[in-house]
């Protein structure tokens, strides 16, 4: 599979010359199969410099979201497989307790805060709740489960028919209520099944080490929480994303930086620039 | 990976590990999968040290009974009943683990029901009754 990344940054989109190198789009990569499945991770500002690239032959995309909150689906509205007659677009979604996926998604996606409803898109769009029993979609399986972050959100574990493993973690407090994290096994922490053994991990890194602990709670990890998660769940490369708005890029070089050289992972790590593409 | 526990589940244990009160974990087979360090002193060991216990074990370990200290048929058991019934128990029983003094505690068991209302275990909190 080929993995790009169309949008590393969380919270709130961030463009400017001074985030040019890490990207100022929030959460998007794109996963190509080699067999041409398509799948979109998570619909954040990335989507639609990444949607711009679906060729009119395609006729199937299927978008996978973490969680709803607004950085992660704040492109959708500008994705245009959903504007295109006769195209299937699936969107995946975290199951809740209490409304659809539909439902929830259309908070958004009505007046007044977006001038086109779900009900006039021209695509023919489905929607599909997980976690899901063994589902698949063209080459890959998809393992889904919810993760510990604030309303209900799944990471994604995608393995292709060669058996390479993309574990997407975009927004995860595995450490949240431990102190001494990662102190448990990993059965006991968030995440770890999804992510064990991966080829590619990638996973949310917003705070430094010194900021974590005035956001416990928010749902996010600080760099070095990224770093140790890799290494307790067997990842072969790490991609620390979802960057803080607030860290621009000689920042982000810095602290990355210093929580790598502490760390000192057996493992690569490649910091999550927009633009960039894993080949697995 | 076997065993994986599910988000409700890791963070019930978080915030039992967070707390004052004596807190158990039990997953819906009724295995004890986690006490809070308050709870040991009523299990007289260490979670570290016992690690998870079958519900077979555990219920051989330790005695409930009622308030006249006539013993819990197993269904009646608080955690147990919570988990049968899907709602919350609260009751004044007697408890005892082996040959040691029985103690009086107020238990508050109810079940852990997450998405598409799949039920994966219960917390039981405890007050000792001095």
């Amino acid at each position: 599979m080929r993995v790009t990344l169309w949008g590393t940054r969380g919270s709130l989109p961030t463009p400017g010359t001074d985030t040019f190198a890490y990207g100022g789009n929030t959460s998007c990569v794109a996963v190509q199969g080699y067999e041409g499945t398509l799948l979109v991770l998570d619909a954040g500002t990335g989507i639609r410099t990444m949607g711009a690239t679906i060729g009119a032959e395609v006729r199937r995309v299927d978008v996978l979201l973490s969680h709803l909150h607004m950085d992660h689906i704040q492109g959708l509205g500008f994705f245009p497989p959903l504007y295109r007659p006769g195209v299937e677009v699936h969107i995946w979604g975290p199951v809740s307790t209490k409304l659809s996926l539909r439902t929830r998604l259309m908070r958004y996606l009505s007046p007044p805060l977006f001038p086109v409803g779900l009900r006039e898109l021209p695509s023919e769009l489905h929607l599909h709740e997980v976690p899901a029993d063994d589902l698949r979609i063209g080459e890959f399986r998809i393992d889904a489960a919810l993760v510990c972050h604030p309303g209900a959100t799944v990471g994604y574990r995608i393995t292709d028919l060669r058996g390479k493993v993309l574990t997407y973690l975009p927004d995860h407090e595995p450490a949240l209520g431990d102190a001494t994290f990662p102190s448990r096994t990993p059965e006991w922490t968030s995440g770890a099944a999804l992510a064990e053994g991966s080829d590619l991990l990638i996973h949310d890194s917003q705070y430094t080490a010194d900021e974590y602990p005035g956001r416990i709670g928010w749902g996010h990890s600080s760099m070095r929480h990224a770093l140790d998660f890799g290494k307790l769940t067997g990842a072969r490369h790490v991609v620390p994303f979802h960057h803080d708005p607030g860290h621009c890029d000689a920042e982000l070089d810095r602290l990355l930086g210093a929580a790598i050289a502490e760390a000192k992972p057996s493992y690569r790590v490649t910091p999550g620039r927009e633009g960039t593409t894993f080949t697995l | 990976m076997s065993g994986a526990k599910a988000i409700p589940i890791i963070l019930a244990r978080q915030l039992a590990s967070c707390v004052a009160m004596p807190i158990l974990l039990v997953d819906v087979e009724g295995n004890l999968i986690f006490y809070n360090e308050a709870a040991e002193t009523l299990m007289g060991q260490r979670f570290e040290e016992t690690g998870e216990i079958p519900a077979e074990e555990w219920n051989r370990m330790v005695t409930v009974a009622d308030e006249n200290r006539v013993p819990l048929a197993d269904d009646e058991r608080p955690m147990r009943a919570a988990l049968l019934q899907r709602r919350p128990v609260s009751r004044r029983i007697w408890t005892r683990r082996g040959d040691r003094p029985w103690r009086q505690v107020q238990v508050t068991a109810f079940p852990l029901v997450g998405a598409e209302d799949r039920l994966l275990g219960a917390m039981n909190i405890f007050w000792e009754v001095r």
